[in-house]
């Protein structure tokens, strides 16, 4: 019935952990307002490029020569080695042909030969529809899952796992936000992931409550709950093992592009792991479930 | 559950055929096959290097232009029907002027008239016409402004498409988006410079007179500048012939004055006007106007009557190649800006395909092992559905013609780790089964039936996020939520149809045995 045949007890300290989750929820929202998120190019607009150089260089002296041709302020980092940089331009310029102007400027200033091996320049009107594009389709996912839930099963699962998917993304968002990693795109697409994954881990959960709560109509919901997060913890913690597995193999080997967006999912599987264990579930406990459970809903297909 | 009739086994037979069938050219580098199909994975932008180029037209100046041209059309008119107007003005994409009330219906009739006001559809006319007291107020109408952004997409997509085509770029894809956006992928392009320098200009190209003070410039004069001299020069506003008689412009070079020059053909209604207008102005300066600037204005010493002519202006062999190919593929109706771009070099694809794909293999073989190492047999089993799995992902891919990006390697990766998941709760659920039931065949029976509406439930979640993503998402990123899906779906088959089946082909060998997972 459990992991390795012992059986924990989850609930003895559902209040802390819900007085965790409540207090990193709130430093996230906090995060989120005074320090915001490094907003990539797609959401900010601006230009991006990836060059190689055929010598070492650094990223002062780049910098220094971005800066002159006047598109704003310049980030530039290392990208994987002393020869590979990533420079991050405020602005796009009004040419369509500036990147070139851009290349010409680094090649009189720097004396080496560069190769510019990616290119991303976003003006400001399509920034503006990427990103309500992103906040749309996570709007829109969270509410058809609310939906499927509901459908399938009471209002109570339906709000419990709404409630886990929120605090998942509020605090993967701090997260973000904390450690400064650009916020693109990709992270919006892992966080939609992060949302379908954390659904699937308390959706089994769920699941077995629901099985149990047929069974047996008199056990303690308190009891009944932890039993049916026991019976599936096994589960819960292989899945979560084989995609961490599969995460860390892209985060480590996978190129710099798809660092950020691993780190992301990486994130999202253990938060996702724990909401659906900590949260979810003892949260139900709170919305009075319904216990007569008529055997309508016949399992076999 | 564990039962399969024929016809089942010949079903999953067939899914490994096709899948196989389909799979194997993506592996193995056949040319010229007979045996297997053709059709390969398409590789992403991001994967086999390229541009994507989101081009915005930008309308107003051609707004502008209609706003004009309609006011001389107006003024003539009203003159005509001796229609009194004063202070004509214009003030934001409108026209307003003053009218004596005693002449409204004579003005009303006139705004109304088809040939002033032409029908553009059932329900709409070019423009509508406000009265206030002695004001008129004459302004476009929507269907108006969205039938000249329609036009001039239509038109410029023709002259990028044309340009492109100079180029010689291998299978650009070229169409467009909403009402006033051009899209353009590149597949492939080394470097997407000189296509941005040839996207960016109009390329108008007339042939004007400087002008001269004795001779009348009844139209009257502009100023122009020159782009590479310090010069500005007088030029008369009447053209004589204009880009559009232009048939044939090649680059060339002038051994006289060793620099290179574009050679160009006018049609024959061209070479007429030309002609005939430089013939009468033997002695004056033609200037060779090129969206708003002089390239050169030299000196007419023979009248032109064969249609050919040369325009010489300093230039470097490349921007006499460059300015042939724009004269060659016609002007644009308005200036075009690049409002998006993503461009990947080659080898920064390669690269990705590499990481990819060692990624792709570590992630497999640590699940592998993982599942190996907790079930044993049984993870043997998850395992080959798992690699079955991977090749249906990628026979579907090539089946579905898709485009498989880094994201979307990405999305098979997490796929994989997911994968077992289904396998992990079949197992677990078994385990649970074993421990009250003793008999193998009901154990595992009763556990497959307890586990389907979970699996269900848990991978229609995704499901939703995935087909999200690909509604919602751009590029890169539909590629993830296609691999996402297709992942999914071909999970549920090999993990619950092919992953039962050898598990019931090894369970029938073992029912009595002591199953231990």
């Amino acid at each position: 019935m459990s992991l390795y045949g012992k059986k924990y007890n989850f609930l003895k300290y559902k209040k802390s952990f819900m007085a965790v989750s409540l207090i990193f929820f709130v430093l996230s929202i906090l995060l989120f307002y005074i320090k915001g998120l490094n907003l990539g190019i797609d959401f900010k607009g601006g230009t991006v490029i990836e060059m190689k150089f055929d010598q070492p260089n650094n990223s002062d002296d780049i910098r220094k020569s971005l800066l002159k041709i006047d598109l704003g302020d310049v980030k530039v980092k290392e990208f994987g080695s002393n020869k590979e940089f990533l420079a991050t331009i405020e602005q796009k310029g009004k040419n369509n042909d500036f990147v070139n102007s851009i290349k010409i400027q680094l090649e009189k200033d720097l004396n080496k030969k560069i190769d510019f091996r990616r290119i991303e320049v976003v003006g400001s009107k399509v920034s503006k529809e990427l990103t309500m594009d992103g906040i749309y389709s996570v709007i829109i996912a969270l509410t058809l899952m609310l939906v499927y839930i509901w459908f399938r099963f009471e209002w109570q699962f339906s709000l419990g796992s709404i409630i886990a998917l929120v605090h998942d993304v509020i605090i993967t968002i701090g997260v973000f936000s904390l450690i400064g990693y650009e916020f693109n795109l990709s992270i919006v697409a892992a966080i939609l992931t992060i949302v379908g994954y954390s659904m699937n881990d308390t959706v089994i959960i769920y699941d077995r409550i629901r099985e149990f709560l047929r069974k047996d109509d008199k056990q303690d919901i308190i009891e009944l709950i932890n039993d049916s997060i026991n019976s599936t913890l096994s589960r819960t913690l292989k899945t979560s093992g084989t995609t961490l597995l599969a995460l860390i193999s892209i985060y480590f080997f996978g190129g710099e592009i798809l660092k950020g967006f691993s780190f992301a999912l990486i994130w999202g599987i253990i938060i996702g792991t724990y909401s659906s264990i900590f949260i979810a579930s003892p949260i139900l406990i709170y919305f009075n479930v319904k216990r007569n459970w008529e055997e309508v809903i016949d399992n076999t297909p | 559950m564990l039962y399969f009739s024929r016809f089942k086994v010949f079903s999953i037979l067939l899914v490994f055929i096709i899948g196989f069938y389909f799979f194997i050219p993506n592996v193995l580098p056949l040319s010229n096959n007979t045996l297997f199909s053709n059709k390969k994975i398409n590789l992403g932008l991001d994967l086999q290097g390229g541009s994507y180029l989101l081009l915005e037209i930008d309308s107003k100046p051609l707004v502008e232009q209609k706003l004009q041209s309609k006011s001389l059309e107006l003024r003539r008119e009203l003159r005509e029907k001796n229609i009194t107007y004063t202070t004509f003005r214009s003030e934001k994409d409108s026209l307003l002027f003053n009218f004596k009330v005693e002449q409204k219906n004579n003005l009303e009739q006139l705004l109304n008239d088809e040939t002033i006001n032409p029908i553009i559809s059932s329900a709409a006319r070019e423009f509508s016409a406000i009265y206030q007291n002695d004001t008129v107020t004459i302004s476009f109408t929507a269907d108006l402004l969205s039938l000249i952004k329609k036009n001039a997409l239509e038109q410029s997509i023709e002259i990028v498409r044309n340009r492109i085509d100079e180029l010689g770029t291998k299978e650009p894809n070229i169409i467009t988006r909403g009402l006033d956006r051009i899209l353009v992928e590149l597949p492939g392009l080394k470097d997407p410079g000189e296509i941005k320098k040839l996207l960016g200009k109009t390329a108008k190209l007339n042939f004007r007179f400087l002008s001269n003070s004795n001779i009348d410039s009844s139209l009257g004069v502009d100023v122009l500048n020159s782009p590479k001299k310090d010069i500005q020069y007088n030029v008369d506003k009447r053209i004589i012939v204009s880009g559009e008689n232009l048939i044939d412009a090649q680059p060339g070079f002038d051994q006289l004055t060793n620099s290179s020059v574009v050679n160009f053909k006018l049609d024959n209604l061209g070479a007429r006007k030309f002609a005939m207008a430089s013939k009468d102005n033997i002695g004056r300066n033609l200037a060779i106007v090129l969206d708003n600037e002089v390239i050169s204005a030299p000196v007419i010493r023979d009248a032109i009557i064969t249609g050919n002519g040369q325009i010489s202006g300093n230039f470097t062999a490349q921007e006499a190649n460059e300015l042939a190919i724009l004269l060659r593929s016609g002007a644009l109706p308005a200036p075009l800006s690049i409002i998006e771009e993503r461009s990947v070099g080659p080898d920064l694809g390669k690269e990705s395909v590499q990481n990819g794909i060692f990624s792709l293999i570590i992630g497999f073989l640590l699940v592998v092992i993982y599942m190996f190492y907790n079930y044993r047999i049984f993870g043997l089993f998850s395992n080959i559905s798992l690699l079955f799995n991977l090749m249906l992902i990628v026979s579907t891919l090539s089946i579905l013609g898709s485009t498989l990006t880094l994201p979307g390697i990405a999305g098979i990766i997490l796929t994989v780790g997911l994968a077992v998941d289904s396998n992990v709760l079949i197992y677990e659920r078994i385990k649970e089964e074993l421990k009250i039931e003793k008999n193998n065949l009901i154990a595992f029976d009763t556990a497959y039936k307890k586990v389907l509406t979970t699996i269900l439930d848990s991978n229609i979640t995704t499901l939703i996020a995935a087909i999200v993503l690909y509604f919602m998402g751009s590029g890169p990123v539909k590629g993830f939520a296609i691999t996402l899906a297709i992942g999914i779906i071909s999970t549920f088959f090999t993990t619950y149809v092919f992953g039962r089946f050898l598990v019931s082909i090894y369970i029938k060998k073992n029912k009595e045995a002591l199953v231990r997972i």
